[in-house]
């Protein structure tokens, strides 16, 4: 077992074992924060992977931006401090689609790959993505910034009301 | 070379950042007292250890350590705790990738330094969500969530202006952006630079920015209830902060380590005196402006900053391509 084996499982346990606290523990602001932790443990991962630059894009976008957002909603609403068992849903349909979904996907990447070594790839610095982006992805870029643009312009009409 | 000088190198840069971590803002801080003291003409910090004021300072170090520490009854008092450490650390982190001087003067050079930087800024908006919340006030909750607001409208220009030096130099390096700076980028990028510049204020939550905080309105905001060490916590890394936004205009805008003479062999100076230059500039203007109401806050943002920082993107590309 190298370093980076080790890194990677120390680091997945972290990410695994806060996503677990995000559903179980009954401080609905306190999820928000193992949110964090988990997505900062997701990043980390990325980072051991030589991922550099999608770790940093995970961190400014889902903890920076989507996590805060998401806190802030919150605490706009209701947040109390202590535990709010009454926010709480029947568990076991949450827990069948993500078992279900989980499972799912490790078995087919074990299908997938079995034992058998992968090439790892170059690192992801900024140069490396940008060229596969702007060479090999440009539709599929394109499209998603289409996306992005309806969404925005839906969540203008959204807020703007309506008429009368 | 052996696997001992490696880790001795390692040693010494990490010993070089935590030395500027704790001198720096300091430095800082005791400016700011002398500063605003001669501005405003305050007797106060003039006062302690008879010349100058020089021990205000540490009689303030000395005053916060022997404080109580005390966390409210309706607080959560994990986060409480947590909240200052992490309010701290994106700073620690950032200072880690400034390049002080040429020749790879930098604790730990980054190939995407300047988009580690942003990510790394953003996250501290986290740690003044969970002090607001956890302190269990609604001053705290309010100020924190202008706070909030602030911090992510004010992100987006401050993205663009960076991305729009980045565009200039080709480079997420922040030594390759010195090195590819030239002095008429002054004039090029100035829009730019005033836009990251003002940006930076209101990441700061310094005046004029400074309406979560509004100790008129809001007793302290998301600080309220933080005493002793930890509200020390907090006050650090605001003047980390400081440091933090002063030396990254400095390494963005204004050339980093060139100078009228000597690049080479004082480049470090260079860097440390635009730093303190640019600090000066925003204790200045925490003398010299009011504080701007909430709404006056966001519409600057979105209505001044967020387009001037478009229009400065287009001009860098024209420029660049022509």
């Amino acid at each position: 077992m190298t370093v980076t084996d080790i890194l990677l499982l120390a680091l997945g346990a972290v990410a695994a074992g806060s996503a677990l606290r995000v559903v179980t523990t009954t401080h609905i602001v306190r999820a928000g924060l193992w949110l964090v932790v988990a997505l900062g443990a997701m990043a980390a991962c990325y980072l051991v992977l030589t991922a550099e630059l999608v770790a940093w894009v995970q961190v400014l976008i889902y903890v920076g931006a989507v996590v805060v957002l998401l806190l802030f909603a919150t605490m706009l609403t209701r947040a109390p401090i202590g535990p709010s068992p009454e926010l709480d849903r029947a568990r076991f349909p949450a827990a069948l689609i993500g078992l279900g979904s989980g499972g799912g996907l490790a078995a087919l990447f074990i299908f997938g790959y079995r034992w058998g070594k992968a090439e790892l790839a170059a690192p992801g610095t900024a140069g490396v993505l940008g060229k596969e982006i702007f060479s090999g992805w440009v539709l599929p870029f394109e499209v998603l910034s289409i996306l992005l643009l309806a969404a925005l312009v839906g969540a203008i009409v959204v807020s703007r009301g309506e008429r009368s | 070379m052996g696997a001992a000088p490696v880790i001795l190198d390692i040693a010494i840069r990490l010993a070089a950042v935590l030395v500027a971590f704790l001198t720096l803002p300091l430095i800082v801080g005791q400016m700011e007292h002398k500063v605003m003291a001669h501005m405003q003409g305050r007797l106060g910090p003039m006062y302690a250890g008879a010349f100058h004021g020089w021990a205000q300072l540490i009689a303030d170090g000395v005053k916060f350590v022997q404080k109580e520490e005390i966390v409210p009854d309706a607080a959560d008092r994990r986060v409480f705790r947590l909240a200052p450490i992490l309010a701290l650390l994106p700073y620690l982190l950032i200072l880690m990738v400034i390049p002080l001087g040429p020749d790879g003067l930098v604790a730990q050079g980054l190939d995407i330094g300047l988009f580690f930087v942003l990510a790394v800024m953003g996250v501290g908006v986290v740690a003044v969500l969970m002090a607001a919340w956890s302190s269990g006030s609604k001053y705290s909750l309010l100020g924190g969530l202008r706070a909030a607001a602030q911090l992510l409208g004010y992100e987006l220009p401050l993205v663009l202006s960076a991305a729009s030096v980045a565009m200039a130099a080709g480079t997420l390096s922040l030594s390759g952006i010195v090195e590819a700076w030239q002095p008429w980028w002054l004039a090029w990028q100035l829009p730019a630079l005033f836009v990251f510049f003002t940006a930076g204020l209101a990441e700061l939550r310094r005046p004029p920015f400074d309406a979560p905080i509004a100790d008129s309105e809001l007793v302290f905001g998301y600080m309220t209830e933080y005493t002793g060490l930890r509200f020390a916590f907090f006050l650090l890394a605001e003047y980390v902060g400081i440091v933090v936004i002063s030396a990254l205009t400095t390494v963005l805008f204004l050339g980093g380590w060139k100078g009228p003479f000597l690049d080479d062999s004082l480049g470090w100076a260079w860097t440390l005196l635009k730093t303190m230059a640019v600090a000066f500039v925003i204790i200045w203007l925490r003398v010299a402006y009011p504080r701007l109401r909430e709404d006056q806050i966001q519409r600057f943002c979105w209505l001044g900053l967020v387009p001037l920082a478009l229009a400065q993107l287009v001009l860098t590309a024209v420029v660049k391509v022509a």
